[in-house]
């Protein structure tokens, strides 16, 4: 259980984040890929806290709080695309493409 | 023995991330996501972080994964899994995820960490370093957070944007900014 191991797992979650933000077209899946990702970034802040004292757990508590704005924010717009498409794929909404 | 409950954790963790973004039904995929971030609380406990983790617990587990299935209830109607994933995206996915994580891993494995072992900050001083340190940073947090809210409920409720019915052949649908009395 070093440092290493902690930010090797969390670079792995990171990855399947970005796997599923790659592959998925439905706007809740991707918010959720986006979830694996901020919680990756968060477990390296801890582990570093951990490993190497540095006072990084602060820094946890204020990326919980802006994620939780982000969701907020990111369903209100699912359902703004939802009630305008009906439909929540993103390829919907590329009218603006040009 | 301790060595044991990480790997226990780790694996179970990785094991919840992938059923994420494979699973094809949302409300699973959302159930998934609710597991490894309940996985993660039990890692940070393990990492000395036990006031994280019950923020973890409280604030993710029991706000976001809730939050996420209502929105996933909300809007009901969503397209069914054959729209999903073709097979080039799902490779350009593989390709892109492993160089990111090979990437990370290069960094991390040729950079000399430190290895410390002070002890973490505890609770008390968590409380501290926030309403001292962090001060400023904290009162900006909760208004960002209040400002937020506030704008999902804004962009939830209008009622004025054009429907699929009312769309038909005008050339571009816009969303009419203010209300309306029409509806």
């Amino acid at each position: 259980m070093t440092l290493v191991q902690c930010l090797l797992l969390a670079s792995a979650l990171f990855s399947v984040g970005v796997y599923g933000l790659i592959t998925r077209r439905q706007a809740v899946a991707m918010l959720l890929s986006i979830e694996l990702m901020v919680n990756a970034a968060n477990l390296a802040l801890v582990a570093f806290a951990k490993y190497a004292g540095a006072p990084t757990q602060p820094l946890v508590l204020f990326t919980l709080a802006i994620t939780v704005a982000e969701v907020a924010v990111g369903l209100a717009l699912v359902m703004l695309l939802y009630r305008r498409y009906d439909d929540t794929l993103l390829d919907a909404a590329s009218e603006t493409k040009g | 023995m301790s060595d044991a409950w990480f790997w226990l954790l780790a694996a179970g963790l990785c094991a919840s991330a992938v059923s994420v973004v494979r699973s094809r039904d949302l409300v699973r995929a959302v159930l998934w996501l609710a597991l490894g971030l309940l996985l993660t609380a039990g890692l940070y406990a393990y990492l000395d972080a036990p006031f994280l983790a019950g923020v973890q617990v409280l604030t993710y587990v029991g706000g976001v994964a809730t939050l996420m299935v209502f929105g996933v209830m909300v809007t009901r109607r969503h397209t069914s899994a054959s729209a999903e994933a073709s097979n080039d995206s799902n490779a350009v996915g593989v390709l892109a995820a492993l160089g990111v994580f090979a990437l990370l891993a290069t960094a991390i494995l040729k950079t000399d960490l430190p290895e410390s072992s002070a002890p973490t900050q505890t609770t008390a001083e968590l409380g501290r370093a926030l309403l001292d340190t962090y001060l400023l940073a904290f009162e900006a947090v909760s208004l960002l957070l209040l400002a937020a809210i506030v704008g999902a409920v804004v962009i939830a409720r209008r009622r004025d944007v054009e429907t699929r019915e009312t769309r038909g052949s005008a050339a571009l649908p816009s969303i009419r900014v203010g209300r309306t009395e029409a509806d």
